[in-house]
């Protein structure tokens, strides 16, 4: 999309966000500059509100969740060919409401959805970005048979299950078309599914699938690569995930050597310490949030990433687990030039254990 | 700062002017025609520009390709989901009329989806500005809805500031307030330039309804800026079909090269005026040399003299760029109905009659007075400051210093002509277009006085063997007035050239222009069915005994060298062989093209892929084709290639089959069969006469303004003679005084003063002859292509310059009747007493 073109969804949809797998973000009816990251901090009367002991089901909750402001579809894979080369791939879908009437349909759906597409190697990092409207076909959503599109980008069940899944999207001089199969549950995070973002009792409810196995094509450029890697899909829905005085946060999924999976987050406060929050799943399903004060994460090194200064490489010290993690991205250029800007890619991780992942950090 | 020295040298100065009120007259009428014109000719081309952009923003969804019914129709709106998920870049479009309840004309009901609709529809709903709640970035743009007001109940319905004005004077409705329909009442009205006049933009949900179109769209948008799917459209829609966009509207194109000129005549305008107003300081400064040289005696430092000087130039030029700008203001409001008429007829939409002058352009036209008069006061004041305390006041000098300046003018001269030969020889584009023309003109004007001295000079020789010693002084007395009058002439020279020169162009571009039409609608009558309305327009053809011969024309739409390409086909027939105006065809070129083995191709389109008759034209679809012909096509601003019907529709299927050229026998019959065409469903039929005179009439408004516009140069040019003279005449007594007392009578003196005058401007007539013939060349071969690529034939119309030269001699007869007036009137002790004052 030509920068003309981004400032006039922008301006399209009043403001907007982008965010971040687990962590919360949106897109706001008013505007909100002032309100943290992408006005994610703005007021969310007439919407449901997030309450600690929501039940989930499946396959019920994979499905969208209107009277929420926010929700989104947010999956990651860490990639490589038959050569060891690595990939990342991105695919995210974001569903707004605009106003919080309950779920007419049709032309008059309060429901506006954006979706993300990017392809990241060692040299290349391509995106997209879609815009549609809901009620008429466009984007949408369905709990099942499970899919997710937004036009010609899709995520959907090709069965009646959840697990095995196709994945398809693609821009200007990409496109991927992946297989994803569940190797393991789904899992809540947080406490039971809902997930606290600060001091204040910002949440939002927060589950992901980090057990799923991509396998499939890659187009870039004018070559097609198969290549196959682990995959995390989060899905998370809120009304209003961030206190205004939030700018951003710093997220981190990571699949580890021997199967453990860790989740963590910092939301980062204006003049005060961020909030941070962990999980550490084993290769079971059995997932267990980290005690904040267990766990040191700190940015090692910063580099200049589209004119601003970034920290993009971090180190992660679990000492109750015996952890000491490098964290280095694949492509320090993956800078997502979208409506609301925002630095996602693949990393590897080293130290006292290997692994591969993903790190999103927005609000810079 | 001294401010009693200040205050007093401006007193001493400023002293002057009371005495030399046609002084003071001239150096404030050169800065006002100056600013005037300038800013009168912008204003005019804003509000013009303004007015295009308006219309155009309706045009251009016209202008997008788009999926129709198959079968004719609106199509079904449960194919935008579809559509979407296979990857077609669409987005649906309600374009209907709209009955307003109590209102005396329908408004133009367009629905649209905001998110999906393309950014080259030029509907920039959201594109800039503020929001409702106000906060946002670019200034100049209105405000618009936030995408939940726009979609959710109740909507809104953007609408231009005019229509909602004109609704609210039938109505009394105003914004905010909602339009009663016979389906209900639209969203409330917002107050939009995103929308057109006449036009009612709102989201798809609320159009629908209103258009009693619930479940359809008129047609689905696509995005020409996004890549299609690969799998055919039957796949997903086997009810929809494509369709080539409509024409765009090619007479805006046209009058944008008026526009052009109306700027290059505000220019010449503002340059004439300047050179009045520098003569009219330059004299005002010489005469108070004397002045000068005693405040400066009395103690004043030369840079409070400056002050003084400076100070004096503001108060002048602020007075001046005042009038002027009201001056302006008139002649553009003056012109504008032309302008407007002119978009009516184009568009068919309400065009704005009222001309604003905002704050901004007062301060921009007072600020170019200023300017002016910097630029024409500057030496004068340079002057001023270097004068030594006890230089001897001559006013003589500046005569001298222009006689000395003039070898440097000559050498100025030569080097600007050096340039412009240079720029013709090897300059591309616009830009080194216009740096021509000011080199040329440039050139010409200074060596004009040269060319002037040495033509009187012969003049001298020839009348000392010939004509006696009153007719050798006469040609002498003109040489020696030639430096005080150089400046006028300059400007009457170029305001003539600018005459012949935009003429020429002018009046060849109608001669060009009108038989091109002659020959381009050919056919008598033009029919076009809407999508779906085609068979039955075909059916209507084909019962009509009066149309002897039915000329099908298909179009489609392709990419060549990534810029869009118009793809028409037509019928083989003699209509076309012995009418279409070719520039160049390779020999058998109708049969060519006809059996499918060439294509004709705009100059244009030849210009921009540069390309020559038999160079292969690659087109999607088959095998390149070789170029058999090129043809004009004036006024388009995309390529078109022209096919055989059989050849288009070999490499378009989905080429448009709705158009029809009609010949009718008798041709009398065209404009009832033109009527009852468009009297049937989804057909549109014009009379091919009506639209060569809805053509002509726009040009004709085009050139009313150019003709005022050139009117108003020449009176410019006028009043800088008349001023030069005005002033001269004073310091002319010393010359003239002695030949008085040596028994010439003053009706004598006076006749052979105006004699001289007129022969002065018939020769700058003459001179500027083959300047204003290059200029017109330069704008016709030169700017034209590089802005519109495509060249006119160079007329040119000697009977013109005739009448100008005529007019010129007129004009400079006229500005000498004045001061000769006042001559007759001096009486002879006035004239005596020239003796006794000479120094």
């Amino acid at each position: 999309m030509s920068a003309e073109g981004r400032r006039r969804a922008l301006r399209l949809l009043g403001a907007l966000a982008v965010t971040g797998a687990a962590a919360p973000a949106t897109w706001l009816g008013g505007r909100a500059a002032a309100q943290g990251y992408a006005g994610l901090g703005a007021d969310a009367e007439g919407y449901s509100q997030v309450v600690e002991g929501r039940r989930f089901a499946f396959p019920r909750d994979r499905g969208p969740h209107p009277d929420f402001r926010i929700e989104w579809w947010y999956l990651t894979a860490n990639l490589s060919d038959a050569a060891g080369r690595a990939f990342g791939v991105q695919w995210t879908l974001f569903r707004q409401a605009v106003s919080p009437d309950p779920g007419l349909d049709g032309w008059a759906s309060p429901q506006i959805w954006m979706g993300h597409a990017a392809l990241t190697s060692a040299d290349r990092h391509l995106t997209a970005e879609k815009f549609g409207r809901g009620g008429v076909g466009q984007a949408g959503a369905v709990a099942q048979p499970y899919r997710a599109w937004i036009d010609d980008w899709r995520m959907e069940s090709l069965g009646e299950g959840f697990s095995p899944l196709r994945l398809r999207a693609g821009g200007r001089g990409f496109s991927y078309d992946l297989g994803l199969r569940a190797e393991g549950p789904e899992v809540l995070q947080g406490r039971a599914g809902y997930s606290v973002k600060s001091e204040r009792g910002q949440a939002s409810y927060y589950y992901s699938a980090p057990f799923l196995r991509a396998s499939g094509e890659l187009r870039l450029g004018g070559e097609r690569v198969e290549v196959s890697g682990p995959a995390w899909l989060d899905r998370e829905w809120s009304s209003q995930p961030l206190e205004a005085d939030q700018p951003g946060w710093d997220w981190f999924s990571v699949h580890l050597e021997g199967g453990d999976k860790l989740m963590l987050y910092r939301m980062r406060r204006v003049g005060a310490r961020p909030y941070l929050s962990a999980a550490w799943i084993r290769p079971d399903g059995a997932i267990e949030r980290l005690d904040p004060a267990e766990v040191a994460l700190a940015p090692a090194a910063e580099a200049e990433v589209a004119g601003r200064m970034i920290p993009l490489e971090w180190t992660v010290e679990i000492p109750s687990r015996g952890l000491a993690l490098i964290v280095e991205p694949l492509n320090r250029a993956a800078w997502m030039d979208m409506s609301f800007p925002y630095w996602e890619g693949p990393i590897r991780v080293e130290g006292s254990r290997a692994g591969v992942g993903y790190m999103e950090l927005t609000g810079y | 700062m001294n401010w009693r020295g200040f205050l007093w040298a401006l007193t001493a100065l400023a002293s002057h002017w009371r005495r030399r009120p046609l002084l003071l007259a001239a150096a404030l009428v050169g800065l006002a025609a100056a600013t005037g014109l300038w800013i009168g000719v912008q204003a005019l081309n804003a509000e013009a520009r303004r007015a295009y952009d308006d219309a155009a923003r309706a045009m251009s969804a016209a202008a997008l390709p788009a999926l129709v019914a198959e079968g004719g129709g609106p199509a079904d709106i449960a194919r935008f989901g579809p559509l979407r998920r296979a990857g077609w870049p669409a987005s649906p479009l309600i374009d209907v009329d709209l009955a307003v309840e109590g209102a005396p004309a329908s408004l133009r009901l367009m629905g649209v989806e905001p998110v999906s609709l393309p950014e080259a529809a030029g509907l920039a709903l959201f594109g800039a500005g503020e929001d409702e709640a106000g906060n946002d970035a670019d200034a100049d743009a209105p405000p618009a809805p936030d995408y939940a007001a726009f979609t959710r109940p109740p909507g809104r319905a953007l609408i231009a500031p005019a229509t909602l004005a004109e609704l609210g004077d039938a109505l009394g409705v105003g914004a905010g307030d909602r339009l009663a329909t016979p389906r209900g009442e639209t969203p409330p009205l917002v107050a939009s330039a995103a929308a057109a006049p006449g036009v009612l933009i709102m989201d798809f949900g609320f159009a629908q309804r209103l258009a009693g179109m619930e479940g359809r769209t008129t047609r689905f948008l696509l995005d020409p800026d996004a890549e299609l799917p690969a799998a055919p459209l039957s796949d997903i829609a086997p009810d929809l079909r494509r369709a080539a966009p409509r024409a765009a509207a090619d007479p805006a194109q046209l009058t944008e090269s008026f526009h052009l000129n109306l700027t290059a005549f505000g220019f010449l305008a503002f340059a004439v005026g300047l050179f009045i107003a520098h003569g009219a300081v330059g004299l005002a400064f010489e005469q108070r040399r004397g002045l000068m040289r005693s405040l400066r005696a009395c103690g004043l430092p030369a840079w409070t003299l400056c002050a003084a000087l400076g100070a004096e130039l503001l108060v002048l030029a602020l007075l001046a760029g005042v009038a002027g700008i009201a001056g302006g203001a008139t002649v553009a409001a003056a012109l504008l109905p032309d302008v407007a008429a002119s978009l009516r007829g184009l568009y068919d939409a309400p065009a704005p009659d009222a001309l604003s002058l905002p704050l901004s352009w007062w301060l921009w036209g007072l600020g170019m007075s200023v300017a002016g008069a910097a630029v024409a006061s500057g030496g004068a004041l340079w002057k001023a400051a270097r004068m030594p305390v006890l230089d001897s006041a001559r006013p003589e000098a500046w005569f001298a210093a222009a006689r000395r300046a003039r070898a440097r003018q000559g050498a100025l001269a030569g080097a600007l002509a050096v340039v412009a030969a240079g720029l013709a020889v090897w300059g591309e584009g616009l830009v080194a277009g216009f740096a021509m023309i000011g080199a040329m003109l440039g050139a010409a004007a200074l060596a004009l006085p040269l060319a002037l001295g040495a033509a009187l000079a012969g003049l001298q020789g020839l009348a000392d063997r010939r004509w006696g010693p009153l007719a050798a002084w006469m040609a002498a007395d003109a040489r020696q007035q030639l430096p005080g009058l150089s400046l006028a002439l300059m400007a009457l020279m170029i305001a003539l050239a600018a005459n012949v020169g935009v003429g020429s162009m002018v009046d060849g571009f109608r001669l060009t222009f009108e038989s091109w039409l002659e020959d381009r609608l050919a056919a008598e009558v033009y029919a076009e069915a809407e999508p779906g309305a085609a068979p039955r327009l075909a059916a209507l053809i084909a019962a009509d005994p009066r149309i002897s011969a039915d000329l099908p024309e298909w179009r489609a739409e392709t990419v060549l060298d990534g810029a869009p390409v118009e793809l028409r086909g037509f019928a083989d027939h003699a209509t076309w062989r012995r009418r279409w105006p070719l520039l160049e065809a390779a020999p058998g070129a109708w049969d060519r093209v006809a059996a499918g083995q060439g294509a004709m191709i705009s100059e244009q389109l030849a210009r921009r892929l540069d390309l020559g008759l038999g160079d292969p034209l690659a087109l999607a679809g088959g095998a390149a084709l070789p170029v058999a012909a090129i043809f004009a096509d004036y006024g388009n601003p995309r390529g078109q290639v022209r096919l055989s019907n059989a050849a288009l529709a070999a490499r378009a299927p989905e080429a448009e089959r709705g158009r029809h050229a009609l010949r009718v026998t008798p041709p009398e019959a065209a404009e009832a069969v033109a009527a009852e065409l468009d009297a049937a469903e989804g057909v549109s039929a014009m009379e091919q006469g009506s639209i060569r005179a809805l053509s002509s009439r726009i040009f004709e408004r085009t050139f009313a303004v150019t003709g005022a516009l050139n009117t108003l140069t020449f009176g410019v040019a006028g009043i800088a003679l008349a001023t030069a003279l005005l002033s001269l005449s004073a310091a002319r007594l010393p010359q003239t005084a002695p030949v008085w007392a040596m028994g010439t009578s003053r009706r004598r003196l006076a006749a052979m003063e105006l004699g001289r005058i007129m022969g002065l401007a018939l020769l700058t007539a003459m001179l500027a002859t083959p300047l204003g013939v290059a200029l017109a060349w330069a704008l016709v071969a030169v700017v034209n292509v590089a802005a519109f690529g495509w060249r006119l034939p160079l007329h040119v119309f000697p009977a013109d310059w005739l009448r100008l030269a005529a007019l010129a001699v007129a004009a400079a007869g006229l500005a000498a009747a004045i001061p000769l007036a006042g001559f007759l009137r001096t009486s002879p002790a006035a004239l005596a007493k020239v003796f006794a004052d000479e120094r």
